[in-house]
């Protein structure tokens, strides 16, 4: 089980050992690194890459721990580094090129609305009952983790950053190099997917009330 | 009057942004009568919070020291 080596702590260049009281917090560190993990795994599809991906990010972050001000900068910075190792792997892999286009996106409107506007009759939102209870069982996260996969890779990158990395969106934006727009676009896309997922599997299976 | 499809835009920038009083007030106007973009909107609270405590929880898939707390593992 890869863990974060915190028997061997890295040096700098010069040899001094790195002091950062955050990175050495394992109530930071823990949440973290978990939250990076399930971001690199639904990316990677392959648990042991995602280890290895999340691994290599925050020993990167260690090397540099002295340059951060604070947690938030800290969070963001280690977040770079994981994205950029997972954009590597992705590259090689060639799965860049299967990001969605702006036609797969334009069908994804018309799978939840009628041309002026109303929701589909089977994509029509109908009540979830009690929520909460639904995070007790671990069916419902399954549930979950399968309409997560099941999202275009880029909504999902974006819908992930927002929600498990909790970047804010000029954060994401500048990240992915994209417009404030463009983004707000691409989490509408995902949360209206994700929803209709959830309910058609969990909360509401079957039914298609009109 | 918004359509459905706008007020789930709306919602969904919610999660980002304070809206506009304009926005809020046509919002409020289309869910007094529209049930299904009123549950739209509750959801999207509750998506939030499930994406949170996903992230946060121990998980099984890369966890193989036997957590019993977290989800099983899908795959085989």
């Amino acid at each position: 089980m890869a863990t974060i080596p915190n028997t061997e702590i890295p040096t700098t260049d010069s040899g001094t050992r790195i002091d950062s009281a955050d990175l050495a917090d394992p109530q930071f560190l823990e949440p973290l690194r978990l939250q990076m993990l399930k971001f690199a795994a639904l990316q990677l599809s392959d648990p042991d890459l995602a280890e290895d991906a999340v691994q290599e990010a925050l020993i990167g972050a260690l090397k540099n721990a002295n340059a951060f001000g604070g947690r938030a900068a800290l969070k963001t910075w280690v977040f770079a580094i994981l994205r950029n190792k997972i954009a590597d792997v992705l590259r090689k892999r060639q799965r860049l090129n299967e990001v969605s286009t702006t036609s797969d996106e334009d069908d994804d409107l018309d799978r939840f609305f009628v041309s002026d506007g109303h929701w589909q009759r089977n994509a029509r939102p109908t009540s979830w009952g009690e929520p909460a209870s639904a995070l007790e069982s671990r069916d419902f996260w399954r549930i979950f983790e399968a309409c997560l996969e099941h999202l275009p890779p880029q909504q999902a990158q974006a819908f992930m950053m927002r929600e498990f990395i909790g970047l804010d969106s000029p954060e994401i934006c500048s990240e992915l190099a994209i417009g404030m727009s463009n983004l707000n676009v691409m989490l509408h896309r995902a949360r209206l997917r994700l929803r209709n997922c959830l309910e058609n599997n969990w909360f509401a299976p079957g039914e298609s009330s009109c | 009057m918004l359509s459905c499809r706008e007020v789930s835009r709306l919602y969904s920038e919610q999660q980002e942004r304070k809206l506009s009083l304009l926005e809020s007030v046509n919002l409020r106007m289309h869910v007094a009568v529209c049930s299904a973009c009123r549950q739209f909107g509750r959801q999207m609270t509750v998506l939030r919070t499930m994406a949170q405590s996903y992230a946060r929880s121990p998980d099984s898939k890369q966890n193989s020291e036997g957590d019993k707390s977290g989800p099983d593992d899908p795959r085989p």
